[in-house]
């Protein structure tokens, strides 16, 4: 009778336990590990964490777990993880990055379908040899900020998307300005940043005048491009903008930088829509967000922002990419947009946002991002030629020869092409 | 009036004060910039910076930036694992160290030279050389834990304690001082029966108290700041240090006020830490008298 009992009580426990077992393997969902390098941002984190909570919620396959990097830590602890395989399944890239990490064989290309990334601003979307490995929730946008006030006062031309300034109406607002003694500067072009501050927002004026970072019809060489006579023009030009007083140099207090616009010091200043919202605070209807002078081949701005990709370590890459395709969702992307000030890659998202409908305060982002956008060289190379180019500007900035200046960053992006034997698979 | 002559000690004493005041001034000045700047909103700091206003706590004053700093990033957290990193590495950094050196000096034993050279070569190499091979190395290391069997250390804090236990900077310093002390005060202990052991921790330790404090201040500041080696091993928030975590305040539009008080923060505990065993070190040369 007790070995009944025993027996019944050990099959009832046993049921118990397989229950409990089909019942955990039933629910049980797989890790993703997300790495973002928003830590620290509340705003952002905000909408992330919603992002990942409403993907684990909406499907039984997949548990994304977030883990939020300092930014400006980000890509030394990716790099380390790469050298460590210790990659995530998803990891954010700042665009222009893109390729080099798809080129060392941190990312895979991803598995999402592409019509629904066909009305996506170009410079979100991060193709590299043909394929796509990458694609951003927003993309940014540098304009000529200044006041409506100002140029009227010197009698300038407010120029549009349809007619730019020309470089020599551009040059010519600048001497006006200072004319008129009323300003440190006339202009300021943000020279206390530093790192990609220079090719994202300098870049676009060598390739308005005709040069660029490199020959993206090879991505062999810089040779002509950098230091061809366009460049040169560009050169010379940038010098001028220090030789003449126009623009605060390298050693710009960072201070004035950031206030020295709203607080009279400068008349113009070349930024991006992220700090477009205190300037509209300031200078209500006054504030003017104009694009970029025309150099003689197009007015230009840079583009493409950070994007989420799949790392090629992740066992789950089908999951990674419907995490990635789950994000795309309009609201999604107008959330970025309303918490961040960033501009919406589509316009369906921009209709849902405050500032970027059709009317709204920073709409003008949207329209510049659409119509003067220029990824920077999509190449591998790039991060090299990122900061070669970054020294040159600054040697420049401070009186170096510039036919020399530019003919050295082109044979030192040269030769680290060579060295990584033209960044070839 | 006073005689501009070498003789006169007023005059002397005046221009040894006026020299020391500047001096600490220099020294005293960012940081005061630092603490008056974490009280101030960002417009008025930026506007600050470049008057007298910048030292003097005037203006909208508060703790606001305090505040928005402890709701930005878990301060708590980083200083917790600062402070567990660095004290677990300076405490057994001290007495490993201190036990090399003392082997170097006191005990023979072959390729002694050797070793104590290649040690010293270690000086010159730069962390960041190395930091890739020793990255590749502790990704790949065994470890035995409570949770039982495991490979790779990233993500712990072992692998921000273990790897600089040890320096060839601590161990020279030891060995220098050491080579310094009386050999007849070894010589007498090791006839009265010591052993090894015994000299080392009951005769030559208590008698290297200034030594211990200058290579725990130096050990404590090389690992509390800390930065290159926890963003390579630290992917999860739970163990990154200070240093990490100043990164959390550097966004698209830098709220400096809040970057100044997290500074002002993580600033305290090496102060206290300088100042505890500044006393300790004043107060172990009077007591021995050795190095006199």
């Amino acid at each position: 009778m007790k070995i009944t009992k025993n027996l019944a009580l050990t099959l009832l426990s046993a049921g118990a336990l397989g229950s409990a077992f089909v019942s955990t393997c039933a629910f049980a969902k797989t890790d993703l590990s997300l790495w973002y390098h928003g830590a620290g941002n509340k705003v952002e984190a905000k909408v992330i964490n919603q992002i990942v909570n409403d993907f684990n919620r909406s499907q039984s396959d997949w548990n994304v777990v977030l883990e939020s990097f300092p930014q400006g830590s980000y890509n030394d602890s990716v790099v380390a993880a790469a050298l460590a395989n210790n990659l995530p399944d998803i990891l954010d890239v700042d665009g222009p990055v893109m390729p080099n990490w798809a080129w060392a064989g941190y990312l895979r290309p991803l598995l999402i379908d592409k019509n629904k990334i066909a009305d996506f601003l170009p410079g979100v979307k991060g193709y590299w040899d043909g394929k796509l490995y990458s694609i951003g929730l927003w993309d940014s946008a540098v304009a000529m900020v200044t006041r409506r006030s100002t140029l009227n006062e010197v009698g300038a031309r407010i120029p549009t998307i349809d007619s730019p300034w020309t470089e020599e109406e551009f040059n010519g607002v600048l001497k006006k300005l200072k004319a008129t003694g009323k300003y440190d500067y006339p202009l300021d072009l943000g020279m206390a940043e530093s790192g990609e501050w220079f090719p994202y927002a300098f870049s676009p004026f060598l390739q308005s005048f005709g040069g660029d970072l490199i020959d993206r019809s090879t991505y062999k060489t810089a040779e002509g491009t950098l230091n061809g006579p366009e460049a040169i023009a560009f050169g010379e030009w940038w010098q001028s903008l220090f030789v003449n007083g126009y623009a605060p140099g390298n050693s710009q207090d960072p201070a004035d930088h950031e206030t020295g616009l709203l607080e009279g010091k400068y008349a113009m200043q070349w930024y991006g829509n992220w700090a477009a919202l205190k300037t509209l605070n300031k200078f209500g209807d006054d504030a003017l967000f104009l694009p970029a002078p025309d150099f003689g081949h197009g007015p230009k701005i840079g583009a493409a922002s950070w994007q989420f990709g799949v790392s090629a370590a992740s066992k789950h890459p089908q999951g990674a990419s419907d995490f990635i395709e789950f994000a795309l969702q309009d609201k999604y992307l107008a959330a970025f947009s309303d918490s961040l000030g960033v501009i919406p890659p589509t316009q369906s998202a921009a209709t849902l946002t405050t500032n970027y409908r059709q009317g709204g305060a920073l709409s003008v982002f949207y329209v510049l991002s659409k119509a003067q956008a220029l990824v920077r060289p999509v190449t591998p190379g790039y991060i090299v030629e990122a900061k070669v180019f970054e020294k040159a500007l600054a040697d420049i900035a401070d009186g170096a020869d510039v036919a020399d200046t530019l003919d050295s960053a082109a044979d030192e992006i040269n030769a680290d092409i060579e060295k990584n034997r033209g960044y070839s698979r | 009036m006073f005689r501009l002559d070498k003789d006169n000690p007023t005059l002397r004493l005046i221009v040894r004060y006026m020299v020391l005041t500047l001096i600490a001034l220099i020294f005293v000045t960012p940081i005061l910039f630092m603490m008056m700047s974490s009280l101030k909103p960002d417009q008025q700091l930026l506007a600050d910076t470049s008057s007298i206003r910048a030292f003097l706590p005037i203006g909208d004053i508060s703790f606001d930036n305090y505040k928005a700093a402890f709701e930005r990033a878990p301060i708590g957290m980083f200083m917790l694992n600062s402070l567990l990193v660095t004290g677990v590495t300076v405490v057994l950094g001290l007495l490993v160290c201190s036990m090399a050196g003392f082997s170097f000096v006191f005990l023979n034993w072959r390729g002694k030279s050797i070793a104590f050279s290649i040690i010293l070569a270690t000086l010159i190499v730069p962390f960041e050389t190395i930091a890739i091979p020793m990255l590749l190395m502790v990704s790949k290391l065994p470890w035995l834990g409570l949770d039982g069997f495991s490979w790779g250390w990233l993500n712990s804090y072992r692998v921000q304690i273990i790897p600089f236990i040890a320096d060839g900077l601590t161990i020279f310093l030891f060995a220098q001082y050491f080579k310094d002390l009386p050999k007849e005060l070894i010589e007498a202990s090791r006839i009265e029966g010591c052993s090894w052991w015994q000299v080392y921790w009951r005769v030559v330790m208590p008698l290297s108290g200034p030594i211990i404090a200058t290579a725990a201040i130096l050990k404590f500041l090389a690992m509390y700041n800390q930065y290159l080696w926890p963003i390579m091993v630290t992917q999860q928030e739970q163990y990154r240090p200070v240093l990490v975590g100043l990164q959390y305040f550097f966004q698209l539009n830098t709220a400096w006020g809040e970057v100044m008080a997290y500074l002002t923060i993580i600033t305290v505990p090496v102060l206290a830490f300088y100042l505890a065993l500044q006393r300790a070190f004043i107060a172990s040369i009077a007591s021995t008298g050795v190095k006199g």
